[in-house]
């Protein structure tokens, strides 16, 4: 982070330049004005989103009641036990190692399928929707405005026993498969299926952006359009899909939902299912609070670069 | 446009090889490649393959069977307002359960509207021109809190209103103050985004005709800032009724039990075409938040430059 503020202008210069330029086109407000107006909704975000990961941590280095077996946090970090913490990790690393191998494959492989096809999707439309323009957006929008739920629901639906997919299945002749009872398929299935709007509607807006005269310049040169845009266009969206990709894998890996309404099953279980079920089962909550400081830290640099990266998108616009 | 138009020579058209047909003026920068017929395959089947199942769960709410995997005619809204219907299943409109989910559904998305949009819009206005080391830090807070996985977010608001701000009960309170912090970040992106395209030149204006900072602000900032204020009124709202992870954590007695919540557990349990009908009023009522945001963007963006739906779109 302070490596690349490096070249920019320091906070005082800046201040001084934003003064200046305040005094010359006569934009006056008194001093300390916009703070009152930051106060209300920085107050909130200290109170009910900083706070509550200070008692996360107090509760994952609390003690738990002896009786009642509930945890009891613990505030002062020089009274932190680190116990039943190094307990929970070992847990990772031992029973739940499986589960957190198998979380990562899903994310890779379902955001890659969301990255192929969602890429091919968003090309499309942004370099050949043409006069459909519209109605393709309004189309890829629209998952959005559709329950997750919902849509989960659906492929519920179609996917048991009884359901339309086995029955097309059954009706060429193929055997009926039991698409709910823990298979990976589906519950990658789902994950794409749910998030790849996510992934979509960023790459158009990258791609429908880039200037045109590029391709044009590639063309020019000589290249075949395969190469313009193994060559150009693919290069220069390098950001957006980085960004794409966090976007889409990082609620992955917090999605329990999914697996429990498509599969249900040990089989599929992801750290997000952990950690929900650590949650809900008494006497283990600073194990729970263990798991979601490990899922945050495990989170913590693509949170970062996806921050660092949409504040230079800003930038440059 | 008014030049002559110069007629061609007959013998030239003839001949033909001296003047290399001119290609049409635009197809070439947007068509520089064959037809993608792929691509565009692709595309169709995408679009099918993420809307057909939904259509087919709405379909399935008119259903007079119990199952909502098979349809089974004819056509009934049995399961949206019949009572004591065969099957006996409960409907969406009559079964109580139901009832008071759409109740705390509603009753969660207005209130988390009525305050995270107010204080995000007033959190955009401050964050844009606050500057020093505060304003960094709650910026980086609030884009935190934008890409947090819910999941962390709700476990962490379960833990503080259980054992430190231990005067927040579960249920309703517990919920709007999650959801809330879960939301704010919308309008204040969304805002921060049209206040850098607006400029400061309409304020310069106002403040050089002798207009003092407070009403520069309400006469002048805000009107300016009404299309993004509304865009963020309808997303917070529709994104509240369809949110389930945050509200299931916080959630308390029976009461507090949304619409989501209940296609989670049902669908999870034997589902009845009720729950596809639980889940088709969801949807109405979100498209329904959605066009009118649309509309009133519309007009109260009109005379500037990007009203359409991409505009509504680069918004959300």
């Amino acid at each position: 982070m302070r490596s690349s503020d490096a070249l920019e202008p320091t906070k005082a210069e800046r201040r001084r330049a934003e003064r200046a330029a305040a005094n010359e086109t006569g934009i006056w407000y008194p001093r300390g004005y916009w703070k009152r107006f930051a106060a209300p909704g920085t107050l909130w975000m200290l109170l009910f989103f900083l706070v509550p990961f200070y008692v996360i941590v107090s509760v994952a280095f609390g003690t738990v009641d002896p009786v009642f077996r509930s945890p009891l946090p613990v505030y002062q970090p020089w009274w932190w036990t680190f116990d039943a913490a190094a307990e929970a990790v070992g847990k990772i690393f031992g029973p739940f190692r499986e589960t957190y191998i198998r979380t990562f494959t899903f994310v890779v492989v379902a955001s890659g399928i969301c990255l192929v096809l969602g890429y091919s999707v968003a090309y499309y439309v942004a370099r050949f929707g043409g006069r459909r323009r519209t109605l393709f957006l309004i189309l890829l929008i629209s998952p959005f405005w559709i329950s997750y739920l919902m849509r989960m629901l659906a492929w519920r639906s179609l996917l048991t026993e009884d359901g339309y997919v086995n029955g097309i299945l059954s009706g060429v002749g193929l055997p009926v498969v039991g698409w709910l009872e823990g298979k990976p398929v589906t519950v990658i299935l789902g994950l794409v299926y749910g998030y790849i709007p996510y992934m979509i509607l960023p790459l158009y807006g990258f791609l429908d952006r880039i200037d045109g005269a590029l391709l044009e310049a590639g063309r020019d040169l000589g290249a075949s359009p395969r190469q313009t845009f193994w060559k150009v266009t693919l290069p220069l969206s390098k950001p957006a899909i980085a960004a794409a990709l966090v976007i889409v894998s990082l609620p992955m890996f917090g999605d329990y939902y999914t697996n429990n309404m498509l599969s249900n099953s040990p089989r599929t279980t992801m750290i997000g299912n952990i950690l929900d079920d650590s949650v809900n089962t008494s006497g283990q909550g600073p194990e729970a609070a263990v798991f979601t400081l490990v899922l945050m830290v495990m989170l913590l640099i693509p949170m970062l670069y996806y921050l660092r990266s949409t504040a230079r998108e800003l930038a440059r616009r | 446009m008014s030049a002559p138009t110069t007629t061609r020579a007959p013998g030239l058209a003839r001949t033909g090889a001296r003047t290399p047909p001119a290609p049409p003026k635009r197809s070439w920068l947007h068509d520089p490649w064959r037809k993608p017929r792929v691509l565009e395959s692709i595309t169709w089947v995408y679009i099918a393959w993420s809307l057909l199942p939904v259509l087919l769960a709405i379909f399935m709410s008119f259903s007079s069977g119990r199952s909502n995997s098979t349809f089974q005619g004819p056509l009934t809204l049995q399961y949206w307002t019949g009572t004591g219907f065969e099957g006996d299943g409960a409907s969406l409109f009559r079964d109580p359960d139901l009832r008071s989910a759409i109740r705390q559904t509603f009753t969660l998305s207005f209130v988390t509207m009525a305050i995270a949009v107010p204080l995000g819009v007033a959190f955009a206005i401050g964050l844009d021109r606050w500057r020093g080391r505060p304003a960094s830090g709650s910026n980086v807070l609030m884009l935190m809190s934008f890409v947090v996985p819910e999941i962390i977010l709700g476990v962490t608001a379960l833990y503080v209103v259980l054992y430190l701000f231990t005067f927040i009960p579960l249920g309703t309170p517990a919920q709007v103050m999650a959801l809330v912090t879960f939301q704010m970040s919308y309008p204040v992106i969304i805002v921060r985004a049209r206040l850098l395209s607006i400029g400061k030149e309409y304020e310069e204006a106002a403040m050089d005709l002798g207009a003092p900072p407070k009403q520069s602000i309400t006469r002048v900032l805000l009107p300016l800032l009404m299309p993004a204020i509304l865009a963020s009124f309808a997303i917070v709202f529709a994104d509240t009724i369809d949110d389930f992870v945050t509200v299931a954590y916080l959630s308390g007695a029976a009461e507090s039990q949304t619409l989501s919540m209940k296609i989670y557990t049902q669908t999870r349990g034997a589902p009845t075409p009720a729950v596809n009908a639980a889940a088709t009023f969801m949807l109405i009522s979100t498209t329904l938040v959605i066009t009118l945001g649309y509309l009133a963007y519309r007009r109260f963006s009109r005379g500037q430059s990007d009203t359409g739906v991409g505009g509504f779109a680069s918004q959300v």
